[in-house]
């Protein structure tokens, strides 16, 4: 395999430059976060013909910070009947789920903590440790909400991993590798190359390019699903469960699953940037095309999607439990298996 | 020591340890949630052989479908039933059975261990397992995939039709 970390290059491989691998990703969320929280805050806000937060800092963008600092200093409670050592472990064990995705991100052509072949599989096998953490957590609250809010969490990830994952392999069968840095790597040229525009190829992929795009919206929905945002956050929909699986969890450990969150929403945005958005090629061939300029198109791809999962949270409203299985089953599942079916021929035609 | 022999004693112990509290836990919970690191560390194992598809399949497989069932399992009767469900106390005869089955198997690993010829060679890095794994399915042992295969979606059937509204 070949060398695709510029660290790698610049440090040589050694316990240094492993550690700046591991960790550089770590800040980006750390970053990421803040930034996700007050666009959170701030859109919302627009949408409801609001001003947001304004006092902190101007225009209220320290907000974040802020927010940070409340949640640092907030008591750290305990419910007395939980079970101690699964209660203060859940966090640690969801965010560990969220953060291992990171591993195969490529940010860029010469930055990706770890290009393995088996990149996009990887991405779908940790993403279930957050589920365990899910259920560990409202387990072991002992507080029925917790443990509703959990088990349907856990539900809602299993039904949409399914169609998720066949929009997924479509394009893996489209890309023939589960390999991110190379999908990417097919994907560059014009914007009409991307995986969402039917890849590269003749004037014979336009009939194909419907199906990439409905694979493209199924796998935004399932993405959604996935993370719990609305209109699927049934799991903690408050006027149910009062906040879901993390009902008693207060201080730092609300924090990390807030973090655990956002970077989810982070991870299912860099899925959905690389498989069909051309990760980090610019949309105009050669104009700003290059390792530093991968970073900017890659991070404002994804963090566009991120936008309009905010977005969607703030226009529609929740759905409820049968809808939303419904829409699982039996609208995206037979959609998925349809457009998968055409990618195939056409590959196998091509 | 290198690194890889590090690695290898690091997945051996965490396996082993909580494959130890999932054994001799008295919380039933606790049992399950430790199935975790053991499958985690059996996943690690598999990396070390560069057995790279195994060990994402092990991890999709055992931490996203099968543990997650064992738990929605255990959850779900403990509430519902009002029974704590609990390792119980191990009678006599339980245990002189087990205690020879244990011996027994021991035994036998430990003989197939040490009488074996071992054939080692030098481990060189693999590209990528999946293509060949993908390519002998579907000509080798396409039988065998399909027959597991239908066994899968008969599986599939029989769950929807026990688990579908009575009329």
């Amino acid at each position: 395999m070949e060398n695709v970390n510029f660290l790698y290059d610049l440090l040589g491989k050694n316990i240094i430059s492993v550690v700046l691998v591991i960790s550089l990703p770590l800040m980006f969320v750390l970053v990421y976060a803040l930034i996700a929280i007050l666009a959170e805050l701030k859109v919302s806000a627009w949408i409801q013909e609001r001003l947001g937060p304004m006092r902190t800092g101007p225009w209220g963008i320290l907000q974040p910070i802020a927010e940070v600092v409340k949640l640092i200093q907030k008591e750290d409670i305990t419910p007395d009947k939980s079970s101690k050592l699964l209660y203060n472990l859940a966090p640690f064990i969801i965010f560990t789920g969220a953060y291992a995705a990171f591993a195969v991100i490529p940010f860029s052509e010469y930055f990706v903590p770890a290009g393995i072949n088996l990149g996009l599989f990887y991405i779908f096998a940790v993403g279930s440790i957050s589920a365990i953490g899910i259920v560990m957590g409202g387990w072991a609250s002992n507080n029925k909400y917790s443990l509703m809010g959990a088990m349907r969490s856990v539900a809602q990830l299993i039904s949409y991993e399914v169609p998720a994952a066949m929009a997924v392999l479509s394009i893996v069968v489209l890309a023939s590798t589960m390999n991110m840095q190379e999908i990417n790597k097919i994907q560059s040229g014009w914007f009409w190359n991307w995986f969402i525009f039917g890849g590269p190829g003749t004037i014979a992929k336009l009939w194909v390019i419907p199906f990439t795009m409905g694979l493209g919206l199924i796998y935004f929905i399932s993405s959604l699903a996935e993370t719990n945002r609305v209109p699927f956050d049934i799991p903690e929909g408050e006027s149910e469960l009062v906040a879901g699986f993390h009902t008693e969890y207060s201080g730092m450990k609300f924090a990390m699953f807030f973090f655990a969150e956002y970077a989810n929403m982070f991870v299912v945005a860099a899925v959905l940037t690389t498989i069909f958005l051309g990760g980090w090629n610019s949309p105009f061939n050669d104009f700003m095309q290059g390792p530093i300029w991968g970073v900017f198109w890659f991070v404002s791809k994804a963090f566009s999607v991120v936008l309009v999962q905010i977005w969607i949270r703030w226009t529609l409203p929740r759905f409820r439990v049968d809808q939303l299985m419904y829409i699982g089953w039996k609208v995206l599942l037979p959609l998925s298996f349809i457009c998968f079916m055409a990618i195939s021929l056409y590959v196998m035609l091509k | 020591m290198d690194l890889i022999t590090i690695a290898f004693y690091f997945f051996g112990a965490l396996t082993i340890v909580f494959g130890a509290v999932v054994v001799f836990s008295k919380n039933i919970m606790h049992a399950a949630f430790s199935l975790l690191f053991t499958f985690f560390g059996i996943a690690g194992l598999y990396v070390l052989l560069s057995a790279d598809f195994l060990a994402i399949t092990q991890i999709m497989i055992y931490i996203g479908g099968i543990l997650v069932l064992i738990i929605f399992g255990v959850m779900l009767t403990t509430r519902i039933t009002g029974v704590d469900v609990k390792t119980g106390k191990i009678g006599k005869m339980q245990l002189a059975i087990g205690g020879v089955l244990s011996v027994l198997i021991a035994a036998t690993l430990i003989m197939i261990f040490t009488t074996s010829a071992w054939h080692t060679a030098d481990s060189k890095p693999i590209e990528s397992t999946v293509n060949e794994i993908g390519t002998a399915l579907l000509t080798n042992y396409l039988l065998a995939f399909e027959a597991a295969s239908m066994l899968l979606l008969i599986a599939i059937v029989g769950a929807a039709f026990i688990a579908r509204k009575k009329h």
